[in-house]
């Protein structure tokens, strides 16, 4: 093989990075073979994965799996640049931005349902923003908050509840790692 | 309790019910806030094309109507509104029974009279024949 001129020398933080980031992509890829009924309304499975990483892991990790899983999963989709995909970038940045501020709760009484209720309404909160201003510049969008609300408070439980319990059972978090 | 229910209920803790309290009043806020737009807030009885009466509907009453057959008697109830009788010879607007919706109409054409019923957000911006 001719050897490239271009090295690339990923590190062990790189790989793990990657490894995580195929996990939340692959998890988006099974969910959109789910039919749903409106668009935007999906369990949002990649999140679990972003709630571990961001525990186990920490923020800056969960922003690189997170943004790595939009752009990668909306390229098998055949959806890159296309308005969905501003619409997922919106709702991942504003949703990571609210899990950097939301893991400074106490994490004894917050736990990370928590953080994955707040994780989803930012989400539902930045694509309806990037909607209202720019896909649908009309207040008709707001009609539908109670529904984007309603899946929002469900998934958000059910993927807390999924991340916190693979936590606690499969994934041993190391001491200090809290401390990130 | 089913041991397999609490387990799932040990991850959560005392501020996940908070969270989860305000996640469900915002959306039942947001559906009660957004989603009354339905909801008529008065009749509005038209004859010979001019308006004849805005009736509230908070309470029940009846107004007779004159238009050139007779007489079209109106029922208000709270929150709805119907024509109960009309000399009209097809009695649709008598059939069309009680109106609900905010933008809902009953036309008498016989006899000239319509009632509808106006609301913030109405279904229709306007009819025409």
């Amino acid at each position: 093989m001719t050897p490239s001129t271009i090295e690339i020398h990923p590190t062990a933080d790189d790989r793990r990075v990657a490894r995580l980031a195929t996990a939340a992509i692959v998890l988006t890829i099974a969910e959109a073979a789910i039919p749903l009924p409106l668009p935007g309304v999906k369990p949002g499975l990649g999140n679990i994965v972003i709630l571990i990483v961001l525990l186990r892991w920490g923020w800056r990790d969960a922003v690189w799996v997170g943004l790595l899983r939009v752009f990668a999963s909306s390229l098998l989709l055949g959806q890159l640049f296309a308005p969905g995909f501003f619409l997922s970038l919106a709702g991942s940045l504003t949703s990571l931005a609210t899990l950097g501020v939301a893991k400074h709760l106490p994490r004894r009484w917050f736990g990370l349902v928590s953080l994955s209720v707040f994780a989803a309404f930012a989400h539902i909160g930045g694509q309806l923003a990037l909607a209202r201003a720019w896909l649908v510049p009309h207040d008709g969008v707001f009609y539908l908050v109670p529904v984007f609300a309603a899946a929002a408070t469900l998934f958000g439980v059910i993927n807390g509840l999924v991340a916190a319990r693979l936590l606690r059972d499969r994934i041993a978090v190391p001491a200090g790692a809290a401390k990130r | 309790m089913n041991p397999r229910l609490a387990d799932w209920l040990a991850l959560l803790r005392p501020g996940d019910f908070a969270t989860l309290a305000g996640a469900l009043a915002v959306c039942v806020v947001s559906a009660l806030l957004l989603w009354r737009g339905g909801a008529p807030d008065k009749a509005i009885v038209r004859a010979g094309g001019a308006v004849f009466a805005e009736l509230s509907l908070a309470q029940p009453q009846r107004v007779d109507v004159p238009g050139p057959l007779g007489i079209t008697r109106i029922e208000v109830e709270p929150g709805r509104a119907r024509v109960l009788s009309d000399p009209g010879p097809r009695q649709y607007c008598v059939r069309q029974g009680w109106l609900s919706r905010a933008g809902a109409v009953a036309i008498c054409a016989p006899n000239e009279v319509s009632l509808s019923l106006s609301g913030g957000a109405a279904d229709y911006d306007s009819l025409n024949y």
